[in-house]
């Protein structure tokens, strides 16, 4: 007998959580894949764009842990491809403010040398800062 | 007369962008006003649903567009012209976001108290959309040194063409920059590439990954027949053209290529030769220029 997925009410918290930050129904999801096959940063990825959706249907907090959402640099490949029309921008982005907003920032810009931000772009900087700092 | 965004990096490491913008259009009949007490868009939308107040800035800037026909600066020009991707990307989508919920335009509009309320007449347009309104006959026309065999690979990234909301062009086979190739004399080459993502921010904290999405890219325009590549995105152009340095230090057989914004070549066309730019890029395009009959006379 296949066994039965079941979802505590701390699951279903966090998928509620998700979705409700990212406007998405992230349940809709249906794991075809289109999203981590365009993705260009997916190489550098721990889990593909798939599997993190397929964490966050299943309400599984530990996908905060994961690489993949501090990866994905919004360039939008995958919401215009997937067939479902889910926005998974948004989903990364919700993930990426729920440690932000525990200040748990993703960089320390200060420990970035001083050659370094002299050569980088204000737009680098600006957009740098926005991304993974709370 | 048209309002136009310039941005944080066009009025420090990308001026030669500004300068050769404004002359281009200036050019072509258009006068590009910059836009009065402007402030940074923020470079990247804020995509959660409760966050609005990332969303004050790029309306604080259309809001300024809707006061200058108030106030009879401009008459019934209700455009705004951004020449940077990612400007353009933010203003549409702040526009967009609050065209759609119109209980949160209520909510901002009270969040701001020294503006005017954002009515949401304003038409962000990017520069290369207001380039197709004009014409690429016109631009044709005002060609005085066709690029003639100047081998050109387009590149758009991300944000001119996703999500479609905000597309200026097909999101997955885009053509206006071919057109404007096309109508400056040079030969078009086209890279699979040219919308893939050149890993944009995570230059900040990851360039060992931005410089191999470099290396794909500019590996690819080169082996389709590319002597250089074109942008809009000062961003792109920082991933693109100074990570080159960090491409060749992990593929040292990594020949430089020259990438350049598309303005540069509008103005080079034109015969502008004093807007080019060209000893601002990272990788210089000048030999290269030199080679193919097309060098500017004086400094740049």
């Amino acid at each position: 007998m296949i066994p039965k997925i079941v979802l505590t009410s701390g699951h279903v918290d966090f998928l509620k959580k998700v979705s409700e930050l990212s406007g998405q129904v992230v349940t809709q999801c249906d794991q075809c894949g289109t999203c981590s096959a365009s993705c260009p940063m997916v190489d550098g990825m721990d889990i593909t764009p798939a599997q993190m959706m397929r964490l966050v249907q299943l309400g599984r907090r530990e996908v905060l842990e994961s690489k993949a959402m501090w990866i994905c640099a919004s360039c939008f490949a995958c919401t215009v491809r997937c067939p479902r029309g889910l926005d998974l921008s948004k989903v990364a982005e919700a993930l990426r403010q729920i440690q932000l907003r525990q200040a748990i920032d993703h960089i320390d810009i200060k420990s970035i040398p001083k050659d370094e931000i002299e050569r980088l772009p204000q737009i680098a900087l600006v957009s740098g800062c926005r991304k993974f700092t709370g | 007369m048209i309002p136009y965004f310039p941005g944080c990096t066009l009025k420090t490491k990308a001026d030669f962008f500004e300068t050769s913008a404004l002359r281009v259009a200036r050019c072509l009949g258009t006068e590009l006003i910059e836009l009065p007490r402007w402030n940074c868009c923020g470079t990247v939308t804020s995509l959660t649903s409760d966050d609005l107040i990332h969303h004050v800035a790029p309306l604080r800037d259309l809001i300024r567009v809707e006061d200058m026909n108030t106030s009879g600066e401009i008459y019934q020009e209700y455009r705004l012209v951004a020449l940077c991707s990612m400007c353009f990307h933010v203003l549409k989508r702040a526009h967009l976001r609050v065209m759609q919920n119109p209980g949160e335009l209520e909510k901002i509009n009270n969040l701001m108290y020294l503006e005017s309320d954002y009515q949401g007449k304003v038409s962000v347009l990017h520069f290369l959309e207001l380039l197709r309104d004009i014409g690429f006959p016109k631009i044709q026309r005002t060609v005085k040194r066709p690029l003639a065999g100047l081998r050109v690979s387009p590149y758009y990234g991300c944000l001119l063409l996703r999500p479609k909301e905000v597309a200026i062009d097909d999101p997955e086979d885009p053509a206006i920059l071919s057109h404007l190739l096309e109508a400056l004399g040079a030969e078009v080459i086209n890279n699979p590439f040219k919308t893939r993502c050149c890993g944009s921010y995570q230059t900040v904290c990851d360039k060992a990954a931005v410089a191999e999405l470099t290396f794909d890219i500019l590996s690819r325009a080169r082996q389709e027949g590319a002597e250089c590549v074109i942008t809009s995105c000062p961003l792109c152009m920082f991933n693109l053209a100074d990570r080159q340095k960090e491409v060749r230090e992990k593929h040292p057989e990594f020949e430089p290529m020259p990438v350049l914004y598309f303005t540069q070549l509008m103005a080079l066309a034109f015969g502008l030769d004093d807007v080019c730019g060209f000893d601002q890029n990272a990788v210089d395009a000048r030999p290269l220029l030199q080679e193919k009959g097309l060098s500017t006379r004086g400094a740049s």
